[in-house]
């Protein structure tokens, strides 16, 4: 068949909501995007662990620990759904992580911040897996299925993560004076880099438009981040918090927050590798993939030594 | 030392409850299949999502062809007989 009629029965699949399985006919384009996607959204769960293993030993108490430590592991099987559906697309896993260790590929922003206090893991839960959750729920419905069968469960874990960060939060809102203020300076320094996490204002989105069509992408960076801040503002106030926003507005007629200017060249600096802790999440990824070279090749070592046993005894 | 450079890809099946089928999960990377189902309930089964599970390496799976999909499935979907809808009965026969 023709490219041009392959590519016709693709789309019309796409646009009658049939979704896309590793072995159909699919424009290389679209593969390209989805294990760009896919990769960097693996790189970002697998990254994202080391942010928060930071308070593992440190949490106050043996519930939180165990909370954190239940989430911790979540954030590592996400990356492994997301890694083998990337390799779905036909692109070693082996050569993925390659990319995101040569940093070549590029992993969330937000996981380049450091967290300082015991409030940052709150406010890690409660505004970054939610700006997250609203990026994940529309992937659920994205065309290609392997990556929205992992999103769906991804998503369905994910809901724990945001309330564990918000009972936090709640807790060192209503605590002491010290504590109050420790929830407040974590909200100061995750707020921004949180509405940054939806991407680019729609005006600059450079890969936007086509991964609308292909159904990959349902809604626009700056809807959710709309969605997002409506559904945040007022839990910032449940808090008795502060919204680190002097431009924050309600909008009576359209029902809507209006948010001040997001400060883009920090953004761009941090994607760029010049956030606070870009250079120690590589080197950390690194080190832990270094050192586990040895167990791995001995795993391999002693499979095929059982395998050849195994044989052995059925010969004899 | 190990003459493969990776840990070969199996697919995870897993019974969620008695009296149901396996049911496929997802993949992951394991030096054997001991090592494959220990992984895959920390992978798959986090909030007892199995009772069961089942783990085939990848190359072991024969798939069809998408190509096909006409050859293979089109036959059935003219085949309307084969289906009870197909047969109209009287009002009296009830639960048949």
């Amino acid at each position: 068949m023709a490219e041009k009629d392959l590519e016709k029965i693709f789309q019309d699949k796409i646009d009658n909501e049939v979704k896309i399985e590793p072995k159909d006919w699919m424009p290389d384009a679209y593969r390209k995007t989805l294990i760009r996607q896919i990769s960097q959204h693996a790189h970002s769960e697998v990254v994202g662990m080391l942010p928060e293993a930071n308070w593992i030993t440190r949490a106050p108490s043996l519930k939180r620990k165990v909370a954190l430590l239940a989430k911790v592991q979540d954030e590592a099987g996400h990356g492994l759904y997301l890694y083998s559906a990337t390799e779905t697309l036909g692109i070693e896993r082996d050569e993925t992580i390659e990319d995101l260790h040569s940093g070549k590929a590029k992993y969330s922003s937000i996981f380049n911040y450091p967290t300082l206090t015991w409030a940052d893991i709150g406010a890690i839960g409660w505004l970054v897996d939610g700006a997250a959750i609203m990026n994940q729920v529309p992937l659920c419905r994205c065309s290609y299925g392997p990556y929205s069968r992992a999103m769906i469960r991804v998503c369905k874990e994910e809901s724990f993560h945001q309330r564990q960060g918000f009972s936090i939060m709640l807790a060192m809102a209503n605590g002491t004076a010290e504590q109050k203020r420790m929830a407040q300076d974590a909200i100061n320094r995750w707020w921004w880099p949180s509405l940054m996490m939806f991407g680019p204002n729609d005006s600059e989105s450079a890969h936007s438009a086509q991964s609308m069509a292909w159904k990959i992408k349902r809604f626009s960076n700056d809807e959710l981040r709309q969605r997002f801040l409506d559904m945040t503002v007022p839990q910032c106030h449940l808090l008795g918090c502060e919204v680190p926003d002097p431009d924050l507005k309600w909008n009576e007629e359209t029902g809507h927050y209006e948010m001040g200017p997001i400060d883009w060249d920090e953004f761009w600096n941090v994607v760029k590798g010049n956030g606070k802790c870009n250079r120690q999440r590589l080197r950390d990824r690194n080190a832990a993939y270094d050192n586990g070279a040895w167990v791995r090749e001995a795993a391999m070592a002693y499979a095929e030594k059982k395998q050849q046993r195994k044989e052995a005894t059925q010969a004899a | 030392m190990s003459t493969k450079k990776n840990w070969p890809l199996w697919e995870v099946f897993i019974r969620s409850k008695a009296g149901l089928s396996h049911r496929h999960a997802g993949s992951l990377h394991a030096a054997d299949d001991e090592m494959a189902l220990e992984m895959a309930r920390d992978v798959y089964t986090r909030r007892n999502e199995g009772v069961s599970i089942w783990v085939v390496e990848s190359k072991s799976i024969k798939a069809s062809d998408p190509e096909d999909k006409e050859a293979l499935f089109e036959p059935a979907s003219d085949k309307i007989y084969r289906h009870p809808t197909f047969y109209d009965l009287p009002d009296e026969v009830k639960h048949m």
